[in-house]
């Protein structure tokens, strides 16, 4: 499996890293061979099995969009790649997302969702249900999403705002978007897991580990 | 007490001392923000009023603060006003310069009230250590600093302000160039990870070993002040550095310290020697004991901090410790973690302290480091001597649970 972290320096604001980290971690323990690679400005697009998209600013954030139209990450998800984007990265998959001021800035439009800037920043912990599961992690961002027709999001929001103060992110077949920024893979060991049985096309044996305290501890403290 | 005192003045500081005198002595606080905001409340111009007539020279940046502060105060010898515990904002500042009518202050500022400090004591000269990501939970977007201080010399009345500024970090940098008198600092700067794009063009900036520059002519200005080796250089004075103090970070401080001592007339070498007979700042680096334990307290609050002190505390043998909170004052994302290149701790075993050791634990275990999680009231029983990394609230309660 080959994990791609797309420009840690321009979406790499708050540790997001750490998420390509966690996925070539876990299919290692288990066995897989795994090839963790950073696409950093200038250098071009590698195939890759999965494509990570972190949070960052709104200047990095809009040359991000542009090289990324231009190394063409849409043709590579169409012909069959995974991707999991968080904060800003859910932003450039969109149609469409505010940058300074209220000016819509053109996403590289894999998604049908259109992000506007709200009247107040997000600052803190949230919780997401998907399916069977709790999502938690830390939002930090000013945005609100509206999902197009048909596009499912990821949960539905319990603490925090995600989209709009009802659900979090959006979900395709090959793509996961949420607002849980920076290391949510490490925060959430059954979602980085469900991303790899996906990517990896596998039953995965189970994996115990301090992440797994983590994710109770942190449900805890929101008193979930 | 020097400076033009008004009757209002007096009245507010009468309130500063009662105030922080109580803060003080039912343990309530360190004794210097109530009284301090007090005092403003009462007298709004009691800063600009108890600093009139002082050589004050203000130091901020990122990381650095309090270290270069007290080297900036130990170096000039004899005594000093300055904001022992580390409350940084103007009514630290205030508590400061009611504690001690010295006619020379040396205050750290916090980055963001860098222009409100400069307003409120007209400092000689000012310190710019360096600027990378800290607590982004508050917006604390480094570009958005870095362009909020090239704006401050512009104003008329800073136009004689001599800024000590290193010239390694472009941040800095940008912010610095625009002021009439810089003293440019070629120091050790390892963070480089938000100075990734040219603060004015965008573009990228291309980093050698000793130089970075970018296609649009902004480049590393010339240094008056290096560090080279233990050879440290301050406009053509000559001295060897050895710091007692670990670290090449805090020899970047003390090169920047000592830049502005020269300035305000001070003797290279005898100011040395007296920095380099600093061993312990605000608790830190300094041996404590603590139930049986030998420990030595070390802090770092962000991710460029955390990346210089473990090469640090490579060389300290002995246990690992880390302490981690994710408090307001600490930022309530410790997303950072995974920032910090705990990789390079493989081979030792790491104990997990502090409210989010779990997710501490977590990072070290993706970064394959051996960990343990422990907690105060279950520590590992005595053996060598500890190396205690916190953070900055883990780091406020070591200190307060050791003792020397």
């Amino acid at each position: 499996m080959r994990v791609v972290e797309l420009f840690p320096e321009l979406l790499g604001t708050y540790g997001d890293g750490g998420n390509a980290l966690v996925l070539a971690q876990r299919a290692r323990r288990r066995g897989f061979d795994v090839e963790l690679l950073e696409v950093r400005v200038g250098e071009r697009l590698p195939s890759a099995d999965i494509y990570l998209l972190g949070g960052g600013e709104d200047g990095p954030q809009r040359q991000a969009v542009d090289l990324l139209r231009s190394l063409g990450l849409g043709d590579a998800y169409v012909s069959g790649a995974y991707v999991v984007a968080v904060c800003a990265g859910l932003q450039i998959l969109g149609t469409s997302f505010a940058v300074e001021g209220d000016e819509q800035y053109e996403g590289l439009g894999l998604v049908d969702v259109v992000t506007t800037r709200g009247s107040r920043r997000s600052v803190g912990e949230m919780a997401v249900t998907v399916g069977d599961d709790v999502l938690v992690g830390f939002e930090n961002h000013a945005g609100v999403s509206a999902l197009g027709e048909g596009v499912a999001p990821l949960g539905q929001v319990i603490r925090g705002r995600g989209n709009d103060g009802r659900v979090d992110g959006y979900r395709t077949e090959r793509l996961w978007a949420t607002y849980a920024h920076g290391p949510v893979l490490a925060m959430n060991p059954w979602f980085a897991d469900e991303i790899l049985t996906s990517v990896l096309d596998a039953d995965l044996s189970p994996l115990p580990s301090v992440a797994d305290q983590l994710h109770a501890e942190r449900l805890r403290a929101l008193g979930l | 007490m020097p400076g033009a005192i008004t009757f209002r003045d007096r009245l507010a500081i009468f309130g500063v001392r009662i105030l922080n005198f109580l803060s003080r002595h039912t343990g309530r606080g360190s004794g210097t923000v109530v009284g301090g905001r007090l005092g403003l409340l009462v007298s709004p111009t009691l800063l600009r009023d108890l600093a009139a007539g002082r050589s004050v020279i203000l130091v901020t940046g990122t990381n650095g603060k309090t270290t270069t502060t007290a080297m900036v105060a130990v170096g000039g010898g004899g005594e000093v006003a300055m904001n022992h515990t580390g409350s940084n904002m103007l009514e630290g500042h205030v508590a400061a310069l009611v504690q001690s009518s010295s006619p020379r202050a040396v205050l750290e500022v916090d980055e963001k009230w860098l222009g409100a400090a400069i307003e409120g004591t007209s400092p000689e000269v000012v310190i710019l250590l360096n600027l990378s990501r800290d607590q982004l939970d508050r917006s604390n977007e480094v570009r958005a600093i870095a362009e909020r201080w090239r704006r401050l010399w512009s104003e008329s009345a800073n136009a004689s302000i001599v800024v000590v500024a290193n010239a390694n970090d472009p941040l800095v940098v940008y912010a610095a160039e625009t002021a009439n008198e810089v003293r440019w600092c070629d120091v050790e700067t390892p963070w480089q990870s938000d100075a990734w794009s040219c603060p004015k063009c965008t573009r990228p900036l291309r980093f050698s070993p000793t130089d970075w520059s970018c296609e649009c002519g902004f480049t590393r200005p010339p240094a008056t002040t290096s560090l080279v080796g233990d050879e440290l250089a301050v406009d053509g004075r000559r001295a060897n550095m050895h710091l007692a103090l670990p670290g090449d970070f805090n020899r970047a401080n003390a090169a920047m310290a000592l830049t502005a001592l020269v300035e305000i007339g001070a003797e290279l070498g005898p100011a040395l020697e007296r920095v380099a007979q600093l061993v312990d700042v605000a608790g830190r680096f300094g041996v404590r004991h603590w139930r049986g334990h030998e420990l030595r307290l070390t802090l770092a609050k962000n991710p460029a901090g955390f990346t210089a002190m473990l090469e640090t505390i490579d060389a300290f043998a002995g246990e690992l410790w880390i302490a981690i909170n994710a408090r307001v004052a600490d930022g309530r994302d410790p997303s950072w973690l995974y920032d910090v290149p705990f990789e390079r701790l493989r081979g030792r075993v790491v104990h997990c302290f502090g409210e989010r050791r779990l997710d501490l634990a977590t990072r070290l275990a993706y970064a394959e480091v051996a960990y343990e999680l422990s907690s105060e009231d279950s520590p590992p029983p005595p053996s060598l001597p500890v190396t205690v990394l916190a953070n900055y609230t883990a780091f406020q309660e070591w200190l307060e649970r050791s003792a020397k």
